[in-house]
């Protein structure tokens, strides 16, 4: 669970993660003010098989797509990329169709979201 | 006579009660009556306005004399979009000004920033220099209207930034009034904007609250704030106890540094959160003021009853917003609002109805500064002060509340203060509960949000929202780039080295910065010095 870029608010991700370790997942929260490329490095590092981005700033439309260039330039883009924040419905359209597998928004319960991850989330090989 | 126990035991008892939990957004457990055995009698009543301990309202006339300041907070894209929307909201009867910087400005990069890509102009106005400043109060006459601005780690320079336009503008330090945010430890705490470690933000603080004292005495330094402790998850008590004690904290410091208390408490304001339980909200907001002047006079000996006096702004909650059924934002904001006029504010902003999903259109702005002028003139409600004083729900839960943020208060001076309790990640700890906690409840429908978890609609009509134009970034970043090229860059390196050596030597940073400012040095370029001389603070990810 990561929380790229500037944006500061961490009340919804801490959340998730909890959420998320409560539902049997190991989860790994970056902690605030992380760059595109801490996070794909950690992804590295940790051996995830999930990343989740909170961006409630409004620059999900620079960071998202970074994150995924970063992650398929070193070669992990088997990653499954989701998040959720402040993101209007064509932006979120727009990130689906480059790859990101999920957004959730406002109204998202950590139950949806622990059954999503449960569902799409492989580990990978 | 019947007694109150008497009434629940023999007639309560005969009637229906819904199978619900009666308690308040904060889990305060709520009775199904009060009354005057409930309202403990204390040595100093319920008071009267005007005096200690100010329960009843800081001042003795209230909104008879003076209505609160309708302050609405605006910013977004360049200096040029937030000056034109500041123009607006003056025209519409708004009478102070509240301005919101991009996150590239509250955490200390210039527009040009590696770290600024994407987030220039997006939640508030990019300011990287003096130039800004002068761009965002053009036509504004600072010596008129009072400012406040929402920024913290570096507000240091966003002060000395206006203070600098304010001497172009012709107008003397002395007669500059407004307020800077500049409240760090709850940043610690909660809003999450920092650039160097607790120990040395305190002190850049206390550096600001000596410097006004003795040179702008109308300008508060600091907006001791609740509003970010309760948004992120703590319950109204919580925010009570947590903002006082970074209150407690400030004032420390700077006794601590040899100022007498009331050559600067009277210019520290608050800044609380007004949520939607409206019992809740109101009694939350004469106890604290109750506490602060208690507290002021018995731990720090104030005699000025302006040290006593805790005046505050307050704003509705953004985190009560529902991007589900967004007209129905505009009735929370108009109950929110009615609790902070029935409990005494003194400046209130209220959110606009389409904050869930942008930053406010115009015309959403401008619903939510007409809730504040109906509420002033058409509800009578500041005909009379303090209405709800000796409301025995009101009183009893005042007298609830202040005593358990007390409990607090002294968990907290136990742990030698907020400083220390932050470095353990004491508050932390217990918001990200409270928030979970919350969660848990809305989840399981003991808690309910109307659109949300009851009363949703299987397709939401989409609203208009404002949007912020990808080029502003790149215009923005030219400017910033150019105004580097063409200033004395000589001046510019000799001005932050002055400023880097004040770091060191305990000067107070404010002269440094404000000549700084003066020669065209940038908010990223001091906010480095402060990287380089007090370190870079690391979140430490409490979940």
């Amino acid at each position: 669970m990561a929380k790229p870029g500037l944006d500061g608010h961490d009340r919804g991700a801490k959340i998730i993660a909890r959420a998320l370790r409560d539902g049997g997942f190991e989860v790994i929260y970056t902690g605030l003010h992380q760059t595109p490329e801490m996070i794909a490095e950690a992804a590295i590092q940790e051996d995830v098989d999930a990343i989740g981005l909170s961006i409630l700033s409004g620059a999900h439309m620079t960071l998202f797509p970074e994150v995924m260039r970063l992650l398929k330039e070193k070669g992990v883009e088997d990653v499954s990329l989701f998040g959720g924040g402040i993101i209007p419905d064509e932006d979120s359209a727009k990130l689906k169709s480059q790859g990101v597998k999920e957004i959730f928004t406002p109204g998202a319960s950590t139950e949806d979201i622990v059954k999503w991850v449960r569902e799409n989330v492989q580990p990978r090989q | 006579m019947t007694t109150k126990k008497e009434w629940l035991e023999k007639t309560y008892k005969n009637g229906k009660e819904r199978p619900v939990r009666f308690t308040t957004l904060s889990d305060m457990p709520i009775e199904p009556l009060y009354d005057s055995s409930d309202v403990k009698p204390n040595d100093d009543g319920i008071g009267y306005p005007g005096q200690f301990p100010y329960t009843r309202g800081v001042y003795e006339s209230m909104y008879r004399g003076r209505l609160w300041t309708m302050r609405q907070f605006a910013g977004f894209g360049l200096a040029e979009e937030t000056n034109a929307r500041f123009k607006f909201l003056l025209s519409q009867g708004q009478d102070g000004l509240s301005t919101a910087f991009d996150m590239p400005t509250l955490m200390g990069y210039d527009a040009d920033h590696e770290r600024s890509i994407g987030e220039v102009g997006r939640e508030g106005v990019s300011v990287s220099s003096a130039h800004d400043m002068a761009r965002l109060f053009d036509e504004i006459p600072i010596g008129k209207v009072s400012t406040s601005m929402t920024v913290n780690c570096s507000a240091s320079v966003l002060l000395a930034a206006y203070l600098v336009i304010a001497e172009r503008q012709g107008v003397p330090w002395s007669q500059v009034s407004g307020t800077i945010q500049n409240d760090m430890l709850k940043e610690f705490i909660a809003q999450k904007e920092w650039i160097c470690p607790p120990a040395p933000s305190l002190r850049i603080v206390t550096d600001m609250v000596e410097f006004c004292a003795k040179q702008a005495p109308r300008f508060h330094p600091v907006s001791i704030s609740g509003y970010h402790i309760r948004e992120a998850g703590a319950t109204a008590v919580q925010e009570l106890a947590f903002t006082i004690a970074d209150g407690l904290c400030y004032v420390q410091d700077a006794v601590d540094r040899g100022m007498h208390v009331d050559d600067f408490a009277p210019r520290l304001s608050f800044f609380w959160d007004l949520h939607s339980d409206f019992l809740e909200e109101i009694a939350k907001l004469r106890a604290g003021r109750r506490m602060w002047a208690r507290l002021m006079k018995d731990r720090f000996g104030a005699k000025n009853p302006k040290s006593m006096m805790l005046r505050t702004h307050a704003q509705t909650a953004g985190v009560s917003l529902t991007a589900q059924q967004p007209m129905n934002n505009v009735v929370r904001v108009a109950i929110q609002a009615l609790a902070g006029v029935l409990g005494g504010v003194q400046s209130l902003h209220t959110n606009s109805m389409d904050e869930t999903l942008a930053l406010p259109t115009e015309n959403a702005v401008m619903v939510a500064l007409r809730t504040q002028q109906i509420i002033a003139e058409e509800t009578g409600v500041v005909n009379t002060i303090d209405p709800l004083g000796g409301s025995y729900a009101i009183e009893a839960l005042t007298d609830k509340m202040e005593a358990e943020a007390m409990e607090y208060i002294r968990k907290i001076d136990e742990m030698g203060g907020m400083l220390k309790a932050i470095d353990r990640g004491y508050p932390q700890l217990e918001i990200a509960e409270a928030a979970f906690n919350y969660q848990r409840q809305l989840e399981q429908g003991v808690k309910t949000v109307v659109g949300v978890n009851k009363y949703s609609v299987p397709e939401e009509i989409p609203i208009e929202t404002l949007k912020i134009n990808h080029e502003l970034e790149e215009r923005q970043i030219q400017r910033v780039r150019k105004m580097k090229r063409e200033r004395n860059s000589v001046a510019v390196k000799e001005a932050l080295k002055r400023v880097a050596e004040a770091c060191r030597s305990g000067e107070n940073l404010m002269g440094p910065i404000c000549d700084a400012v003066r020669k065209d040095a940038t908010v990223g370029e001091i906010s480095d010095i402060y990287r380089a001389e007090f370190g870079v603070y690391r979140d430490p990810g409490w979940v």
